[in-house]
């Protein structure tokens, strides 16, 4: 005999420092039964104004706040806001410069990645090892940036034009032996989770969003990607020098949580691709343009410009806009995690309760990017 | 197939579980009698024999040595480095930190009959609770007077002991990053193994002119 159970909706507090939302967030979930039927998410809690506080800084100096907008990926955030400034400005940026800032931005996309990968695991609920794995990889990471700038998260290595001084001797042999290392590594994720029988069946079929859907909410990035929608400004807007190096861009068709975390891996495979090109293109010269063509305290003339990258999260773009004095009189930043996750009630609803967080993270949102 | 992807990541897991840690104890590491003695310069046995309650101690792994972390040279550490004799009092560095956290106070500290009037720095303190170890105070020093430090250990029981007042500067151990000085690269001075350099003329971007180079500058020339 079987009796039907009669469920009630019931609304349930998620944060704003739950530990599984990946920082200071909440969400409103009304869940009937094990199922979500509502979602509101809640944001704001790490506003710290960044845009703002970039008013009365000097252009140089919004390279601290950059940083800590998306502090898994921060110097991928000094490039985009580098290459508004040099739009704004007018600056030729020193070729030896770009090539760094190219090498470290890819560095920093694998990092980025690597910890989107292993949160997710983390999510799905196996605590602490696989998340160790992926960490492990990405301290040797931020050991390299300490080497290029002293510091491992809040890099500030970008100058206009180029990077603040050229990588130390040092930096080179330690990078390619981090190169060699990295593909067994990637392997190794590959074999511990790609055909991994319990991922797939928490992951796939999971929070489906369809190309339309995403292109309509201008969602970026891998997420875009594992819809099958090859959209990657890298190749179709090539800033810096990305147009002299070859790289593929792993497409998924399934756009559910398995093909997300599918294409991240795919493309750290490629970003070792595009720095060992890198590395063979970069010519000894100046790091940065003479003082005197970028002084210090840069006075862009009156006008605005906007610039966007790939970031490891989606399209970043800043928009300066110069009242010809020495600090921004506007910068806005579109922030690929804020708008990322404009389609989480369409990704959750219907879903279950086990299922949330794993695709919440597999949006790969950093909350010091959506509040800014 | 069923099943064989999870004996594939059983094969990684095991793999790596054979590996040796990649985690760096910190800020001491439990070391046992041969570590123990090793610290104490002495032979294990020697240890044994002379400092018995070590020996027993570290026989029970509570005996525990300083454990110094791989640093780079670049590193921004939190204790600033000053060499007064250098700096000015422009306080260039004041006005580039983005927190305006750096204060300077200086007077005019006499006519020096070589350099010209010079000032005194009677106040510079940086309030490194507030500080986001940017460096770009140090990047904007035009003497070279104003370095990163490569230290990091500075807890505090209290916000206001954070700031460094100019007396601890004067005094303070002088390790200077290579964090925008590109000059210590080429000299190939790293902190933590050379240790400090309290010689304020080897840390600028230029040499110090030898004895006849400054007689002509000075004394002939006038
Ligand atoms: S490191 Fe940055 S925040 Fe700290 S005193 Fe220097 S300029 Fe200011
Ligand atoms: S440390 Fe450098 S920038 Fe600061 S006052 Fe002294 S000379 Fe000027």
């Amino acid at each position: 005999m079987t009796t039907q159970v009669r469920t009630e909706p019931i609304t349930v507090n998620l944060g704003p420092q739950h530990p599984s939302t990946h920082g200071v967030f909440r969400m409103r979930v009304t869940f009937d039964g094990e199922e979500i039927i509502d979602v509101e998410p809640i944001f704001g809690y790490l506003h710290r104004g960044s845009e703002k506080l970039a008013e009365e800084r000097t252009y140089v100096q919004v390279v601290t706040l950059t940083d800590r907008m998306d502090y898994v990926g921060s110097m991928l955030n000094n490039q985009a806001y580098m290459l508004a400034v040099e739009k704004l400005a007018g600056v030729e940026p020193a070729p030896r410069g770009v090539w760094l800032r190219m090498i470290a931005s890819e560095l920093q996309r694998i990092a980025s990645h690597l910890v989107a990968v292993g949160f997710l695991i983390q999510d799905l609920g196996a605590w602490g090892t696989p998340l160790i794995y992926t960490m492990r990889e990405r301290e040797k990471i931020l050991d390299l940036f300490e080497m290029l700038c002293g510091a491992r998260i809040t890099n500030s290595y970008l100058r206009p034009g180029g990077v603040f001084m050229d990588a130390p001797e040092e930096f080179w042999p330690a990078m390619n032996e981090l190169l060699d290392e990295l593909p067994p590594r990637i392997d190794d994720l590959d074999d511990l989770l790609t055909d991994n029988d319990i991922i797939f069946s928490r992951t796939k079929g999971v929070s489906i969003l369809t190309p339309e859907q995403m292109i309509d909410a201008s969602i970026t990035g891998p997420m875009l990607r594992a819809a099958g929608v090859d959209w990657d400004l890298r190749h179709r807007d090539p800033y810096d020098y990305y147009d002299q190096v070859s790289f593929d861009r792993p497409l998924h068709t399934a756009g559910d949580n398995f093909a997300r975390y599918w294409v991240r891996v795919q493309e750290m495979r490629e970003s070792i691709k595009i720095i060992r090109q890198c590395e063979k293109l970069i010519e000894p010269g100046p790091v940065r343009p003479e003082h005197d063509d970028v002084p210090w305290l840069l006075r862009p003339p009156i006008g605005d410009a906007y610039a966007a990258i790939e970031h490891s999260k989606g399209e970043l773009g800043f928009y300066l806009v110069s009242d010809g004095s020495i600090s921004p009189y506007r910068c806005h930043v579109r922030a690929p995690s804020l708008i990322n996750l404009t389609l989480l009630r369409d990704m959750l609803v219907g879903e279950l309760l086990a299922d949330m967080f794993v695709s919440f993270g597999s949006v790969d949102i950093n909350m010091g990017e959506v509040d800014r | 197939m069923i099943g064989l992807g999870l004996l594939k990541a059983m094969r990684v897991t095991l793999r790596n579980a054979l590996k040796t840690p990649f985690t760096i104890q910190y800020p001491d590491r439990k070391v046992g009698i041969s570590g123990a003695a090793k610290n104490e310069g002495k032979s294990p046995v020697g240890l044994i024999a002379t400092q018995p309650v070590t020996a027993a101690k570290a026989a029970m792994s509570m005996y525990s040595v300083p454990v110094n972390i791989p640093q780079n040279r670049r590193f921004r550490g939190n204790e600033f480095t000053w060499y007064e004799d250098r700096c000015t009092g422009c306080a260039s560095c004041a006005k580039y930190c983005p927190l305006g956290i750096i204060e300077i106070v200086t007077s005019p500290g006499g006519f020096d009959v070589q350099e010209g009037e010079s000032y005194a720095i009677d106040v510079f303190d940086i309030d490194i609770g507030r500080c986001m170890f940017c460096g770009l105070c140090v990047e904007a020093c035009p003497y070279d007077a104003l370095h990163m430090g490569s230290q990091f250990e500075r807890s505090k029981y209290e916000r206001d002991a954070l700031v460094i007042p100019v007396d601890e500067l004067r005094q303070a151990l002088r390790q200077p990053s290579s964090w925008f000085r590109p000059q210590f690269e080429e000299r190939d001075y790293d902190p933590f193994r050379d240790g400090a350099n309290d010689e304020h003329h080897s840390v600028g971007r230029h040499e110090k002119p030898d004895q006849e180079t400054l007689d002509k500058r000075w004394v002939e020339e006038r």
